[in-house]
């Protein structure tokens, strides 16, 4: 019991999930919104590593994918901020609604 | 041996000349001499063809050439002439080159316009020659785009929306067409599941009847948009009279055949059963046509949406002659394209040309142009004439020959519908002669009428021609008849034996 | 045979003049125009009268009957194997008398117009439709084809709607030109179907083949005659729609509202086309035909000879009331086709039976010179006192004495009076009635009685009656018309006179054979008493101007009215047309047009413009609400495939 198992850290991932896709749909703030989806791949990240870990301790893909994951992520962020600056000097403000003259 | 690229090859030579021209003047010389060696070249085919006949070729199409163009789909790139196309080149030529000439003042985008115009006419020449549906298909096309160019930008009036409804109904039309060709396409099993788009391949299998049940409506209602089918005709009032001059005469002339053309070639022709079982449809929709058309040409103002109108009326008798599916009636629908093409070509272009003169194209606004344009005004006249079905122009030896082939279906259904096209010739009269009366003949309605000055010589050079084509048939049907005569027969075989399997 | 190539030239000349003067006329010679038509005009009539001549004298005639002999033939348009338009020409006794007709009129016309329309600058074109009138009739009289005569029929239409629009400025002759194409045409359309259904019946368009298949061959006859619809048989219904064409042309009831109106037309126009040979084509349709009419269709001859008797009292009724002399003469033309349709339609065929057709044939070459010989009267009349106005006329005899004579001589013509062309053929068409059908034979007395009262009235009105007031600016008018008007007058006159005295039936009769028809004296005298009747009652109405024949009109007031105003049978046509045909057919069909199919058109084109603004707002640009979409959907798809495993 004292275990720490598979199912707990689905939990917690599940739980990271959620929060992620939480903020990511209030957050009006764009900087947040993309902390949101930083915290959305890390629960997934740590779901490779569990799985990878209990399921097929023999294997790296899990681990290989995390790393891919954390790397692709970090060129993300960096798009993304880009992304916000420009919007920022252009409207003023990083509230994601005010970008929303962009759809057509 | 004649290679019948050439006449796709001449309009895309000059569509480019036109392109590099530097100024009006060239690039008007260019397009019309581009266009003059087409009509020659269109010529010595005629001369070819019947030279070959004489020498005692039967085959179904002559100067026949193929390539294989996409082989994964057996598309192939493959063209030939009979009789029945070498007269719509003829037409088509005709109509183009006095399209060019009634176009020579052109004051706006001059390279715009005559590139355009050109591709048009290559689109035509490409579907006339085409014998594989695939190529057949992409010309239609081809010859569908430049329209809505032409009255988006040279139009008049409301344009922009005649220009969308005509490019989108046509191009409703047109997807019927590829719907009705990928599924005749995939019903042509000629062994190890390989299929073709060639057209005579197509003729000789037969298709089972209750897949030609539905195959059929879809390629005759598709080419049958082209030539304003009934109810499917609303966009060729409001395209033909938002059109330049130029335009108009093409879309009525030239584009409107590409329907009927279709409607015999592939889809008659293609599904003779389905063409016998729907024949009662065919000749419904076409009398609904004629009649309705003729009606609704009575009641216009508009000298172009009257002859819009008119020209519903007369394309009806093109459908009229192919759905009543006797070897005379065809031959009268394609002398009824033939000369509708030329007529209606004329009747635009004079139309066009009074308008720039006198700057309305209402009746009741105009008066007495007799008086002080004789040659545009007889123009007119004559193209009334030939509308009205006199003697001596074409659109009588096509309508006779139509209501003959027509009267020798017993049916009574067949018979009423016959009376009721004859009918049609009638108010043809009234609303030809009501307009005539009102705008050439009668006092002079305007002042500013006085001060305006007749044709010039390109104007003069382009009615001559087609007045010509039109009394070259007029006067003496019996060379188109030799033309179309032996093609029509070798098509009645085919459909005789959709009517023998019945 | 004839060599037959010179017969081409008859109806060629005419045509190349056209052509010559149509194109190049009225640029470089228009002076020389009306020389040129005239010329080629008497060329034709030469050739005819010699074509004539070998017709009737050396050639036609094989075993003492007249032979129908193809002369030229080619085809024109091949409909089917045994189906084809031919141009060709057909001698016949009938078209050979046509031909002399035609060309013999129409060349005084020319001549006539070179002083009536003198100063036209439009002159050039008035030849050229002259020309072009000739060529299309004579085409029509010598048709091989009864498709032929179709397209000549309506080629004669057109010229006669150009020639009766020729002064197109003015509306009323717009108008008038208008009414008499499209009233015709409507009759063509009968005509047009008439002809399939005879087409279909007999397998031919050939006159001759179409002929014998109907009226001896039994095969064709049977199934011809036993088709039956509404009562009647295939060939009845056939030949009663192609009498319907001819009635169109002829001007007879119910489609003769166009021809009093046709009068607008220049009247030489009005004597060439629509007095001597273009509205007798009726009758020479019917003729034509005539043997399958008698021997396999009785029934549509009877038709024939109760519309024609019927609108010849018509005509004669409203000719009596009618105050522009030539629409009188436009229904006295009218009463005297009708004189010849009845006759025809109460012949028989063959033998003595077949009087009926000489003398319609007979009245049709004597009517045709005398009623243009009227017409030219009254042309050289109308050039004298620029009116049309029998008010505006009076005492002309002594100002226009060889106008006044040639006049006379042809109102006698008309009235039948002997020994005057016009008695001799009204005489036998009374006759062939009187052995056939009392009623129409009575209602052929009163008509001649009639004719004989209108025809003076118009006589004594221009002629007699009050003193001519000259107007003002007419006092420097020369007297006489020209030379060139006069001579037609006189020649014309001649022949009316003399021409009731040829053996007609010798030449021409139903079935070719000579008929020999005796002068009845004795039946001839009650007509003629008659006739001198109506002159006398003429004659003592209008000889002096008095009040007389107003406190008659008066008299029979509402009669006079409804003669006078044509019987309304106008109005019932403008009604019918402007009521009908254009308010509720033509205006639904339009607005249905317009708003039913177009509206469908365009409700499609706005239905998806309306389904893609609703779309369209699923896009608000809003980051988040995406999201929420995806999130939304990927959830639905989750729970959809957890659902469809399980």
């Amino acid at each position: 019991m004292n275990e720490i198992g598979l199912e707990h850290l689905l939990i917690v991932s599940t739980c990271l999930f959620f929060i992620g896709i939480y903020g990511f749909l209030t957050r009006r703030n764009m900087i947040t919104m993309l902390m949101s989806v930083e915290l959305i791949l890390n629960s997934v990240n740590i779901n490779f590593i569990a799985f990878n870990k209990y399921l097929f301790p023999d294997k790296l893909d899990g681990v290989f994918f995390t790393v891919f994951i954390i790397t692709i992520a970090a060129a993300e962020a960096a798009v993304a901020i880009a992304i916000i600056i420009n919007l920022y000097r252009h409207y003023k403000s990083i509230d994601v609604n005010d970008a929303e003259k962009m759809r057509f | 041996m004649t290679n019948l690229s050439i006449l796709i090859l001449i309009p895309l030579l000059t569509a480019l000349a036109v392109l590099m021209g530097r100024n009006a003047i060239q690039i008007r010389f260019v397009a019309l001499i581009g266009s003059v060696i087409q009509l020659l070249a269109g010529i010595a085919l005629l001369f070819s063809y019947l030279a070959e006949r004489a020498a005692g070729n039967t085959a179904q199409m002559l100067f026949e050439y193929r390539c294989s163009w996409y082989s994964a789909l057996n598309i192939e790139y493959y063209v030939g002439v009979d009789g029945i196309s070498i007269a719509m080149i003829l037409l088509t030529a005709v109509v183009v080159v006095a399209g060019i000439l009634i176009s020579w003042n052109m004051q706006t985008l001059n390279k715009e316009f005559f590139f355009l115009i050109v591709l048009l006419s290559l689109g035509a020449y490409g579907f006339f020659i085409s014998l594989d549906l695939f190529t057949l298909f992409f010309f239609l096309e081809l010859a569908v785009i430049p329209k809505y160019l032409l009255i988006g930008i040279w139009g008049s009036g409301n344009k922009e929306y005649s220009a969308m409804k005509l490019a989108l109904m046509l191009m409703g039309g047109s997807a019927l067409v590829l719907v009705g060709i990928l599924a005749t396409y995939f019903n042509t099993n000629i062994g190890n599941g390989v299929h073709t788009f060639d057209l005579i391949k197509i003729s000789q299998i037969s298709i089972p009847v209750q897949t030609q049940m539905y195959i059929f409506p879809l390629l005759f209602v598709g080419f049958g948009v082209f030539t304003a089918l009934f109810p499917f005709h609303t966009w060729a009032p409001d395209g033909h009279s938002s059109a330049p001059t130029a335009a108009s005469m093409f879309l009525a002339g030239i584009s409107m055949k590409l329907g009927g053309y279709g409607c015999l070639r592939v889809a008659t022709y293609l599904m003779p059963e389905a063409a016998h079982q729907y024949s009662w449809v065919i000749v419904l929709l076409a009398t609904a046509a004629i009649i309705y058309g003729a009606f609704a040409t009575l009641m216009q103002k508009d000298l172009k949406y009257m002859n819009a109108y008119s020209s519903v009326s007369h394309c009806g008798f093109v459908l009229l002659g192919i759905g009543m599916l006797t070897k005379t009636a065809i031959i009268g629908a394609v002398i009824q394209m033939v000369s509708h093409g030329l007529m209606t070509a004329l009747f635009f272009g004079s139309i066009g040309m009074l308008y720039e003169r006198t700057h309305t194209r209402q009746v009741a606004q105009l008066g007495g142009l007799l008086k002080t344009l004789p040659f545009l005004s007889t123009v007119f006249i004559i193209a009334g004439l030939c509308s009205l079905g006199l003697p001596g122009f074409s659109g009588f030896v096509a309508e006779m020959t139509v209501f003959m082939g027509a009267w020798q279906r017993p049916e009574l259904f067949n018979r009423i519908a016959t009376i009721l096209a004859c009918a049609s010739i009638v108010v043809t009269a009234v609303y030809i002669l009501r307009a005539a009366g009102k705008s050439v003949m009668g006092p002079i309605a305007n002042e500013q009428f006085k001060n305006v000055t007749d044709a010039r010589w390109t104007e003069k050079l382009a009615s001559i021609l087609l007045i010509v084509a039109i009394l070259s048939i007029g006067f003496a049907p019996f060379w188109i008849i030799d033309l179309i005569d032996v093609d029509t027969q070798l098509i009645m075989e085919n459909i005789g034996r959709g009517l023998s399997s019945n | 045979m004839i060599d037959s190539t010179y017969i081409l030239l008859i109806p060629l000349l005419p045509f190349l003049s056209f052509l010559l003067i149509g194109l190049l006329g009225r640029t470089y010679f228009p002076k020389q125009c009306s020389i040129i038509g005239t010329l080629s005009l008497f060329a034709s009539f030469v050739i005819s009268l010699v074509v004539a001549y070998q017709y009737f004298f050396q050639i036609g005639q094989v075993n003492g009957i007249y032979q129908k002999i193809t002369a030229f033939k080619m085809v024109w348009l091949q409909f089917s194997p045994n189906i084809s338009i031919d141009m060709g020409i057909l001698l016949d006794p009938i078209s050979v008398m046509m031909l002399l007709v035609v060309t013999f009129i129409s060349f005084m016309i020319h001549v006539y117009s070179m002083g009536y329309m003198h100063g036209d600058p439009r002159i050039s074109v008035f030849y050229s439709f002259l020309s072009l009138f000739t060529f299309s009739m004579l085409g029509l009289v010598i048709s091989t084809n009864i498709f032929q005569i179709y397209i000549f029929w309506e080629l004669v239409g057109i010229s006669s709607f150009l020639l009766i629009g020729y002064y197109y400025e003015k509306p009323s002759a717009v108008a008038a030109s208008k009414k008499a194409f499209i009233v015709t045409r409507f009759a063509d359309l009968g005509f047009l179907v008439g002809i399939l259904i005879l087409s279909f019946q007999s397998e031919t368009l050939d006159f001759q083949t179409l002929i014998e298949r109907l009226t001896t061959d039994t095969e064709y006859l049977n199934s011809a005659t036993t088709a039956s619809f509404f009562g009647f048989s295939a060939l009845t219904w056939g030949l009663t729609l192609v009498f319907a064409g001819g009635a169109g042309k002829s001007a007879m009831l119910p489609f003769h509202i166009w021809l009093p109106d046709a009068m607008e037309g220049p009247t030489p126009v009005s004597a060439l086309i629509h007095a001597a040979t273009m509205v007798v084509a009726g009758v020479y349709l019917v003729a034509r035909l005539f043997p399958v009419f008698s021997i396999s269709a009785p029934e549509a001859l009877n038709i024939v000879a109760y519309v024609g008797a019927f609108s010849s009292l018509f005509a004669a009724i409203i000719a009596c009331t009618q105050t522009d002399i030539k629409r009188v003469l436009a229904y006295s033309t009218m009463s005297q086709i009708g004189f010849m349709m009845f006759a025809l339609g109460v012949s028989g065929y063959g033998g003595e039976e077949g009087l009926g057709y000489t003398a319609s044939m007979f009245h049709l070459f004597t009517h045709a010179m005398f009623k243009a010989l009227l017409f030219l009267c009254a042309g050289a009349v109308i050039h004298y006192v620029h009116s049309n106005e029998m008010n505006d006329m009076g005492g002309l005899r002594k100002l226009m004495p060889v106008t006044h004579i040639t006049f006379l001589i042809a109102c006698l013509a008309i009235t039948g009076i002997p020994p005057f062309s016009g008695f001799f053929s009204k005489e036998e068409i009374l006759l062939a009635a009187y052995h056939s059908n009392k009623l129409i034979f009575a209602m052929g007395i009163l008509t001649a009685a009639l004719t004989a009262f209108y025809m003076f009235r118009l006589y004594f009105t221009i002629f007699w009656s009050k003193p001519f007031k000259s107007h003002q600016a007419e006092t420097a008018h020369h007297g006489e018309a020209p030379g060139t008007m006069l001579l037609p007058l006189i020649i014309l006159a001649f022949f009316a006179a003399i021409t009731g005295l040829i053996r007609f039936g010798k030449y021409v009769s139903s079935d070719g054979a000579a008929l020999i028809s005796e002068l009845h004296v004795d039946f001839s005298i009650a007509p003629v008493l008659i006739a001198l009747l109506g002159i006398g009652i003429a004659y003592y109405l209008y000889k002096k101007e008095n009040d007389t024949p107003q406190k008659l009109a008066t008299g029979l007031s509402g009669f006079y009215k409804a003669a006078y105003g044509k019987f309304y049978i106008d109005e019932l046509y403008l009604f019918i047309t402007k009521g009908i045909v254009f308010n509720l057919v033509g205006r639904p069909i339009a607005w249905f047009d317009k708003n039913i199919v177009d509206g469908g058109i365009n409700l499609s084109a706005s239905t998806v413009g309306y389904i893609s603004e609703t779309i369209k707002k699923f896009q608000s640009g809003k980051v988040q609400d995406y999201a929420i979409y995806f999130f939304a959907a990927t959830i639905g798809f989750v729970l959809l495939f957890i659902y469809l495993w399980s």
